[in-house]
């Protein structure tokens, strides 16, 4: 079984900041992280494999420094990986982005054939959810998103039947290979590397690939290729004003009075809801 | 790169809803982006289209009223049973005939777990650009483009996305963070009803089973009038009972902030923010939330916000619209106590 896990390098979001004078993203010093969703994806991958055997081949697009990302993969035991990665690339939005990495997934199948190709459910920073479904339009590949529990694959029959999320409940999906699947969050959890895999990890080398080693039409990448145009960044508007502060004399049952008071007198038609 | 529109696709006209219906439901995100629809048809002078898709049925017609008395100028009925449930193989096949037929500037979707996984393989089929997660929808006065704007970051910035050189513009938009409108059983409008004659062979994906949710599972939270909401500042999980006991005499839903959930205070249904639900109550009132923008984005087209924390300078207060400083720990039961007694001597009244 050959299995693609397509995985993006996101700064840590919890750690990020915005530089106060000039409204940017301040970037120094934020580490590097695998996008938190796309480890739900690739333990599911490693587990198909531990079932079925083959191999996880771990691809992500992004600057040379995403290597840490893939090395990270291969150390919880991805088989192989492959860097995308040119300056043509940058500014790429979702279409892009899948196109570049669909080019990449179609040279991989002709190395060997794409069984399964996943992705993340959406990553933390752009958080469009949009190139998983990308990639399995272009693939031409089965789409089954916010996979919360793969129930059976048959290779034989080459069908696999999984529960996926919906609004209101739970679809039960019986589909064939090849197929794209984004997992659900906690799905699953992330296995420890074994000792040979973070060997591994540290020692094979990485496929380099850019723009000349497997994309067809350069129009399409980076942002020649990209229909969406950012016209504007900026800071969410502060409200005109601050709180008015509820004051009272005598403590917490005073304040709670108080409250109540304002609410009642400023909004008399909530007032009717409140106490209903 | 080119930014200017071609003579053929200057002949994309109007603005499309794509209606959400499952098993006959409609998701409520769909009739709030018929509400902007109108207001952005009415700015570029163009009809309002809502695009129903499902199996035939008795109920399509009531949905079709139902689009047009929320906006729309036009509704097409696209029935066949093949799409019954949904499926994205064939729901963007015929979305995307559909939209090469008719020709829309503008096609929005909820972001939902539909509208999210349709919207992505549509983008993709008609190559156009796709804008997701959007909090507000404007047209830019110099081309009559869509300008789409979206937290990026957790919400510390906000961009603008354009499409201006493709067509349609599409672009998705999250629950609840637009105004539900006001619905007109007087306005007119008209059906066009098509036909795709699916073969139900060429689909390889086959619905099961459909497993709902029970009712009581889900915190009806998003569509709450009244919520009160607790925080970190609650310091344990039993002090979180001081936050049901307000909820139970106002008949609130109950909220919190990720730290709670994710210590398992609350289950998880109950998170307000940006990897939670967005809410927009008549009243919220946050008990020791600090305000972190992630919690902000998700509650701030609450109408009032009544916060309740103990340190003057937390970020809640720069856009709550009242606050209490206090320990929430005796604030709350007074709160409680006090509304108790109001509703007694209310019910005495009537
Ligand atoms: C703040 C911000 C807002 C943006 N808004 C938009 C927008 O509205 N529309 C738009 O078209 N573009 C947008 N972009 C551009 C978009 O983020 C990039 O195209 C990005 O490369 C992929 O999108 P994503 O991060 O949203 O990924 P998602 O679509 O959320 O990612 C889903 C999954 O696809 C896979 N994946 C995504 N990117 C890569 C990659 N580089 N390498 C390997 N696997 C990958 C991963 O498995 C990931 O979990 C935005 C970018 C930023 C920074
Ligand atoms: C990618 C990402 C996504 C996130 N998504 C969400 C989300 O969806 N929702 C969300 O809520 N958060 C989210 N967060 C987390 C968010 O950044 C904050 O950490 C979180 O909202 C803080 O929760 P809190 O205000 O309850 O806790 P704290 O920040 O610890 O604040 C506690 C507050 O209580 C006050 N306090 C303490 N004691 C008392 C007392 N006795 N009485 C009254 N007040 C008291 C303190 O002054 C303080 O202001 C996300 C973070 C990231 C990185």
């Amino acid at each position: 079984m050959h299995i693609v896990v397509c995985i993006k390098q996101v700064p840590d979001s919890a750690q990020i900041r915005i530089h106060p004078v000039t409204n940017t993203i301040m970037r120094q010093g934020v580490p590097a992280i695998i996008n938190p969703y796309d480890l739900f994806s690739l333990e599911e991958a490693l587990r198909l494999k531990d079932r079925f055997g083959g191999r996880v081949t771990v691809l992500t697009m992004g600057p040379p420094m995403a290597e840490a990302s893939l090395r990270k993969a291969m150390s919880f035991g991805a088989t192989d990986a492959v860097l995308l990665t040119d300056r043509k690339f940058a500014g790429s939005d979702t279409l892009a982005t899948s196109y570049a990495l669909t080019s990449a997934i179609r040279k991989l199948h002709e190395e060997e054939p794409v069984d399964l190709v996943f992705c993340g459910k959406q990553t933390i920073d752009g958080d469009t959810a949009q190139v998983g479904p990308g990639i399995a339009t272009r693939m031409n590949m089965q789409q089954l998103t916010y996979v919360a529990k793969i129930e059976d694959v048959n290779l034989d029959s080459r069908e696999i039947t999984v529960q996926r999320r919906s609004e209101g409940g739970v679809q039960v999906l019986k589909s064939r290979l090849p197929a794209m699947i984004t997992m659900l969050e906690g799905s699953n959890s992330m296995r420890f590397g074994t000792m040979d895999d973070m060997f591994r990890a540290a020692r094979t080398p990485l496929k380099l690939w850019n723009k000349d080693t497997c994309v067809d039409d350069e129009a399409k990448v980076g942002l020649k290729g990209s229909p969406t145009v950012v016209s504007k960044v900026f800071v969410p508007k502060p409200r005109a004003e601050k709180a008015k502060m509820i004051e009272a004399e005598g403590g917490a049952s005073a304040q709670a009075a108080a409250a109540i008071d304002m609410l009642f007198t400023t909004y008399p038609k909530l007032a009717n809801d409140l106490v209903r | 790169r080119k930014f200017e529109l071609s003579e053929e696709l200057k002949a994309y006209k109007g603005v499309w809803v794509i209606v959400e219906q499952e098993r006959g439901k409609v998701h409520t995100v769909s009739y709030e982006l018929l509400g902007e629809a109108r207001k952005l048809a009415d700015k570029l002078g163009v009809e309002v289209g809502a695009v129903i898709l499902g199996a035939p049925g008795p109920f399509i017609n009531e949905i079709s009223g139902e689009a047009i008395a929320y906006g729309a100028d036009v509704v097409y009925t696209v029935l066949d049973a093949a799409l019954a449930e949904y499926r994205t193989e064939p729901y963007s096949k015929v979305m995307t005939d559909v939209v090469n037929t008719f020709k829309p500037e503008i096609v929005l979707l909820g972001a939902s777990t539909l509208g999210r996984d349709l919207a992505g393989a549509i983008a993709t089929t008609l190559l156009t650009g796709l804008t997701a997660d959007c909090t507000e929808l404007d047209i830019s006065p110099e081309n009559r483009s869509l300008a789409a704007t979206r937290p990026t970051f957790g919400g510390t910035l906000l961009c603008t996305i354009q499409t201006l050189a493709y067509r349609p513009q599409m672009a998705t938009i999250r629950p609840r963070v637009m105004q539900m409108p006001e619905r007109d059983g007087t306005r007119t409008g008209r059906v066009v009803e098509v036909t795709p004659n699916l073969a139900e062979d060429i689909f390889v994906t086959k619905v099961l089973d459909f497993i709902p949710d029970s009712d009581q599972e889900e915190a009806q939270l998003a569509f709450a009038d009244i919520i009160v909401s607790g925080g970190k500042g609650l310091q344990k999980a039993e002090n979180f009972k001081l936050v049901w006991d307000l909820a139970e005499v106002l008949g609130a839903e109950v909220g919190a902030s990720r730290p709670c959930t994710q210590a398992g205070w609350v289950t998880s249904d109950r998170q307000v923010g940006q990897t939670g639900k967005t809410v927009r109550p008549k009243l919220y009132i946050a008990a020791g939330i600090s305000g972190a923008i992630q919690h902000r984005v998700g509650c701030e087209n609450s109408d009032v916000i009544l916060a309740i924390n103990s340190d003057p300078n937390a970020p809640i207060f720069d856009f709550a619209h009242h606050g209490i400083v206090g320990d929430a720990l005796q604030i709350l039961p007074a709160l409680t106590e006090q509304f108790r007694q109001r509703r007694l001597v209310n019910r005495k009244a009537s």
